[in-house]
């Protein structure tokens, strides 16, 4: 195939992957309440709308509060899970590392019911801190990849260097390896930040019915019919992700995060 | 390797606080989960515990046998059209430059971030009556009036392929970016053309991680929960919303959690069929 025809077959793709999300965003201008394409009256009347309203603004606080913490508590356990397991071999280290991608393997449904009967069981059923501990034991993957990666990557004789010149363990930590791997502590944050914001089904589960997060305020709207408020929120979420991960694609290095070996900066 | 192993770089105990994490929050949700799929229907809308398979039994009935056959063939679909469309798009995309497979890449983390009920709205805009691409066909003059193809198999399908693709593609970017461009270079000189060092050695190179990819695919969309809701009618809805249904609308706690531990078994099979896939052939 020529090069011009991959490109094509390329590009055709990424605009189908894209058409729903201009429509969208074409539907969000409309001026009057209704879904038309093309917009009637456009004006960006609903964006404002959509700061204004608390029925609104209430779960796109729950939603950021917990994205926010959730992610922290991710990294929190994905950092020294990455650490013990590095360099170990061990049955311990191999379970560890089951544990920490097996949640994320699954259907998500399976997670959501465990931790709906967990947390009823226990007691935080309906609380935005079940929430949070749910979403960060379920993201728990993303930091530990990242992490990972960024540890396989760390020359060993830079330890040996920093250890010959009497650093201890903690010396090492700090000033070796902590600075390396902050670069992918923090995408690994926005990864699983990015997917709490997003996720459904298990903030659904754990505490739908009273810490209601943006997807859940959406898909609850969706039933009494479409506003354009629904097309301002989508197109502010898509837009956010897009931008949480251009800054990774551009301080970062994408291509290797994903798994590409041969990858380089221009 | 010899050296270190004198002294880690890490404590021990440092895997104590994930360990206790995980299995406190992770293994013991399972756990109970697994007791309450045995303990016996309270009709109050809980369970009282006990050891009975009736949970289990209901399997055996006509309507679970329908769930599965929809969830499976829809999924089944879904997944092959993904891989099928993801393949020579990801071989494609592993060529270009670093800095237009990041930009790429970025398009695609960004819809397959978004949320389902986020794709479902846009997806059903795009089908609908007054938005969609029924309008366009009817200023084209395709077809005589607007029309809507949503609800429909064919919306929750397109729907499940457009979550389903970018993953696909991150699922096969590795291997295949790290295929030896010399093998399809050697072809090329031995006189292979495009299309034949294409399906005569890539693909068969690739056979494992094709394989992988699809059965994760498969499970990815398996665990569809609002698409199916939104995008189809209720004869398909799947698994994943029959389990949400019977546990928080039905009350039936044990059905549901009974059916979950039933797909979790299935999702753990395939996902290490997969990586035994992908370990055979291809992941070098």
């Amino acid at each position: 195939m020529t090069r011009a025809l991959k490109t094509t077959y390329v590009l055709v793709i990424l605009a189908l992957l894209l058409a729903p999300l201009v429509i969208v965003a074409a539907v969000s201008l409309n001026g009057p309440q209704s879904l038309r394409f093309p917009p009637v009256d456009p004006s960006l009347r609903w964006y404002g709308e959509l700061f204004r309203q608390s029925e609104w603004l209430v779960p796109l606080r729950h939603s950021l509060v917990i994205a926010a913490c959730a992610a922290a508590l991710a990294v929190a356990i994905a950092l020294p899970l990455a650490l013990y397991v590095w360099e170990r071999r061990g049955i311990a280290a191999k379970a560890l590392t089951g544990m920490g991608l097996a949640p994320f393997a699954l259907p998500p449904v399976i997670s959501a019911l465990g931790f709906m009967i967990f947390w009823m069981t226990l007691g935080g059923y309906g609380r935005i801190y079940a929430t949070i501990i749910s979403h960060g034991i379920f993201l728990v993957t993303l930091p530990l990849v990242t992490i990972s990666l960024g540890l396989k990557g760390i020359d060993r004789s830079l330890i040996e260097a920093a250890r010959v010149m009497g650093a201890g363990r903690w010396g090492v930590f700090r000033t070796v390896i902590l600075p390396l791997l902050i670069p992918y502590m923090v995408s690994g944050y926005a990864f699983a930040f990015v997917l709490s914001l997003n996720e459904y089904i298990i903030a659904y589960m754990v505490a739908g019915f009273t810490v209601e997060t943006l997807p859940i305020k959406i898909f609850n709207a969706l039933r009494y019919g479409y506003t354009p408020i629904l097309a301002v929120v989508s197109v502010i979420f898509a837009a956010l992700s897009a931008l949480i991960f251009g800054l990774i694609g551009r301080f970062g290095n994408l291509p290797r995060l994903l798994g590409a070996e041969r990858s380089q900066h221009d | 390797m010899s050296a270190t192993s004198v002294q880690t770089a890490t404590p021990r105990w440092l895997g104590l606080w994930p360990a206790a994490m995980l299995t406190l929050f992770f293994l013991v949700p399972f756990g109970i989960m697994l007791a309450v799929s045995v303990a016996h229907r309270d009709v109050s809308g809980f369970y009282e515990w006990s050891f009975e398979w009736d949970s289990y039994a209901r399997f055996l009935s006509a309507f679970f046998g329908k769930v599965m056959a929809v969830s499976i063939s829809v999924s089944l679909t879904a997944a092959a059209i993904c891989v099928a469309l993801a393949f020579p798009f990801t071989v494609f995309l592993s060529n270009m430059g670093h800095r237009a497979q990041t930009r790429i890449l970025v398009v695609l983390l960004s819809a397959l971030a978004l949320s389902e009920v986020i794709i479902g709205f846009s997806l059903s805009t795009l089908l609908s009556q007054t938005a969609g691409i029924g309008n366009l066909f009817h200023w084209l003059g395709l077809i005589d009036e607007p029309r809507a193809y949503t609800p429909s198999l064919f919306a929750l399908i397109t729907g499940l392929c457009y979550i389903g693709f970018p993953f696909a593609v991150l699922v096969l970017y590795p291997p295949v970016s790290r295929l030896d461009p010399e093998i399809v270079e050697a072809a090329r000189v031995m006189g292979a053309s495009g299309p034949r060092a294409f399906f005569g050695v890539i693909v068969p190179n690739l056979r494992g991680a094709i394989v992988g990819a699809f059965i994760l695919v498969f499970v990815f969309t398996l665990g569809s929960y609002l698409l199916p809701q939104l995008l189809g009618r209720s004869e398909h809805w799947t698994l994943s919303v029959h389990i949400t249904d019977q546990a928080v609308y039905q009350s039936n706690l044990p059905f549901g959690a009974a059916m979950s531990v039933f797909l979790m078994l299935v999702a753990l099979a395939l996902v290490g069929l997969a990586s035994l896939a992908g370990r055979e052939r291809g992941a070098a």
